[in-house]
């Protein structure tokens, strides 16, 4: 049997750049774990995006393409529909997937691709330093709302799965965080469950993942962990919102 | 061998594309270009291959990036605004090296302008419309004859260099119809080893356009200008009609080139010995061609649809050894015949 806390053969060994606590290095070795466990390494293809995970091709060890910020899921059909025996997905944050690609993943999801979708939900823009994120929530305070996200002048947080509920084409949809081991556990359920429907070809899948960002929350990890839990757990309800699967 | 068939241009294009063994087209409707996706949208899955309607012109053109990606052949039509809308993915095209073809049935600008055949998108296409630093290769075609052939001239090359190519027609050439033959012609077939099939028995394939490290940018820079100037070594096609006696030589492409064809019969029936070159290749751009020329030449006259873009690039070749002047009509308009002769004849006496 296999060393359980090895490097999974769908990691690179390298060192990552992601800051001390930092979601995505976690949400990286579950989505390997995956691969490896579904025996798929050798037929997925990530799409990184463009945000804190733009070198994620550096860290999985699969072959990779980078998209043009938010048009992650256009290259992802690209790819799928003249390859429609690889497992394609996407890994993308909430500016990439829920603000200048809100129209990408919409319509990917709604022609139902069979494709899977990390979405890497921090209430920030990392990569850029902090500004606010269409996931931003009332009253947080950002690079770019200094005095707290107000709905008048700034709008509301976007619920991502709760709108692609309604879409026909969406098949899985579900919400984690990796803010404890049991919550790490579930994601790891939710993102093989949406590998699976991939690996059926029922359509689209997207896991939504509630990851901290110390740096921008300006919080030590462990502050960070706690406001994910206290302030976006409330707001985004984890849980699997769509499951269509027969 | 076959026959001629009467075909629009835009649905000879679209066939050509087909027989060039396009494996995926991706598009969205403007006009005057709308003949090919609907055409497309018939053809390929009759042949089995991949037709998408795409949510916009940014979606088609990174559905094209992730086609062009998996290592088939893939293209996408638009016309000026649309192709406007994909600069960016078409830079990142560039930067990763990614083959693919991209038409532009161009029309009137600048913004919605209108639908009329225009060359106002000589600079975008030419120049560089994305960011950064590169080149497309750029072919104009000016017949219905030509939209098939230089386009599988187009995907040839864009597989040969592994970088974009445009091919910049207007809406006349879109819209016309002529007898025209599209022959299923031996396709180049080139092995994409870089391509993301899944790493299997292999390390990892990566496609991207970012370098961080120190100098990598610089580095990888250098390596596509390399790149730029062997095409230019070893790509320019170019028509030359009655050039080697020619006192006045005409520069035109597509639709201006077919009126400044008339023109010089018009004019050598009036002992006026016209000439004209015809860039096929806009990038690389035959500037020999037209050096040459102006060793004998006594003037050129470019003839554009356009405020005047391609003369710039007419002047740099001629380097101020002949004067360089400039007849065109903007948004959708098309220069008149009597007006060039006229212009011409002024410009005869005047030169004397
Ligand atoms: C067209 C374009 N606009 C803006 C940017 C700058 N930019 C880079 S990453 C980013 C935001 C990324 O935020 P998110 O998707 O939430 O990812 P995170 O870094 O938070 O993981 C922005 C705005 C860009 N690279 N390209
Ligand atoms: S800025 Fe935030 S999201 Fe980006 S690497 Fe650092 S902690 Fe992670
Ligand atoms: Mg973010």
């Amino acid at each position: 049997m296999k060393n359980k806390f090895g490097l999974p053969e769908s990691m690179k060994d390298t060192v990552t750049f992601y800051c001390p606590g930092c979601g995505h290095g976690i949400i990286h070795r579950i989505v390997a774990e995956v691969i490896d466990e579904l025996n798929i390494r050798e037929i997925t293809i990530g799409i990184a995006p463009v945000g804190c995970a733009v070198l994620a091709y550096n860290y999985l060890n699969i072959d990779m393409a980078e998209a043009p910020h938010g048009r992650t899921p256009a290259v992802a059909t690209g790819i799928k529909r003249v390859q429609p025996d690889k497992i394609v997905f996407t890994y993308q944050g909430d500016g990439d997937l829920a603000a200048i690609g809100t129209g990408e993943i919409i319509h990917t999801a709604s022609r139902g691709e069979n494709i899977t979708t990390i979405f890497v939900n921090n209430a920030v823009y990392g990569m850029t330093s902090g500004q606010m994120a269409p996931t931003t929530l009332l009253k947080q305070k950002t690079t770019t709302t200094p005095l707290g996200r107000e709905a008048k002048t700034a709008g509301f947080p976007l619920r991502v799965p709760e709108m692609l509920k309604s879409l026909e084409g969406t098949v899985y949809l579900a919400r984690e965080t990796v803010i404890a081991p049991k919550n790490i556990m579930t994601l790891k359920k939710y993102i093989r469950k949406a590998f699976d429907v991939q690996i059926k070809g029922l359509g689209f899948s997207l896991v939504e993942v509630l990851s901290p960002c110390p740096v921008n929350l300006r919080l030590d990890p462990i502050k960070a962990y706690k406001w994910v839990e206290e302030n976006m757990v409330p707001y985004y309800p984890l849980g699997e919102i769509k499951n269509n699967i027969l | 061998m076959k026959n001629k068939i009467l075909i629009s241009g835009n649905e000879a294009l679209a066939e050509a594309a087909i027989q060039a063994g396009c494996k995926a087209y991706f598009g969205y409707p403007i006009t005057p270009q709308n003949e090919i996706p609907e055409y497309m949208s018939r053809r390929m899955p009759e042949e089995g291959r991949v037709f998408i309607q795409a949510e916009s012109e940014l979606a088609a053109i990174n559905m094209v990036l992730g086609a062009s990606a998996s290592g088939v052949r893939t293209m996408t039509t638009s016309s000026s605004p649309g192709i406007s809308l994909m600069q960016e993915a078409v830079s990142y095209m560039a930067g990763d090296e990614l083959p693919c073809v991209i038409a532009n049935v161009a029309r009137g600008g600048p913004g919605l302008g209108n639908i009329a055949g225009a060359q106002g998108d000589y600079f975008q296409s030419v120049k560089g419309g994305g960011h950064g630093d590169y080149n497309l290769i750029v072919i104009a075609p000016a017949s219905v004859q030509e939209m098939a052939d230089l386009t599988f001239t187009a995907f040839d090359m864009a597989d040969k260099y592994r970088t974009p190519v445009i091919i910049l027609a207007d809406g006349y050439l879109g819209q016309m119809m002529e007898a025209a033959q599209i022959e299923k012609k031996a396709i180049q077939s080139i092995k994409k080893d870089w391509a993301l099939t899944g790493a299997k028995g292999r390390k990892p394939n990566i496609i991207n356009s970012m370098y961080l490290a120190d100098d990598a940018l610089e580095k990888h820079n250098q390596k596509l200008q390399e790149k730029f100037q062997k095409i230019k070594k070893e790509l320019c096609l170019v028509e030359e009609i009655s050039t080697t006696d020619a006192d006045i030589i005409f520069v035109a492409y597509g639709t201006s080139a077919r009126i400044c064809k008339s023109v010089i019969i018009n004019l050598r029936a009036n002992k006026i010995k016209a000439g004209l070159i015809r860039p096929i290749t806009l990038w690389p751009f035959p500037t020999e061609t037209i050096k040459q020329a102006a060793l004998h030449a006594g003037f050129f006259l470019t003839v554009e649809m356009s405020a005047g873009q391609m003369v710039e690039d007419v002047r740099l070749s001629v380097e101020g050894k002949a004067p360089v002047y400039f007849y065109g009509r903007m948004g959708g308009g098309v220069p008149e015949e009597e007006k060039i002769i006229e212009l011409v004849e002024k410009l005869h006496r005047e030169s004397k």
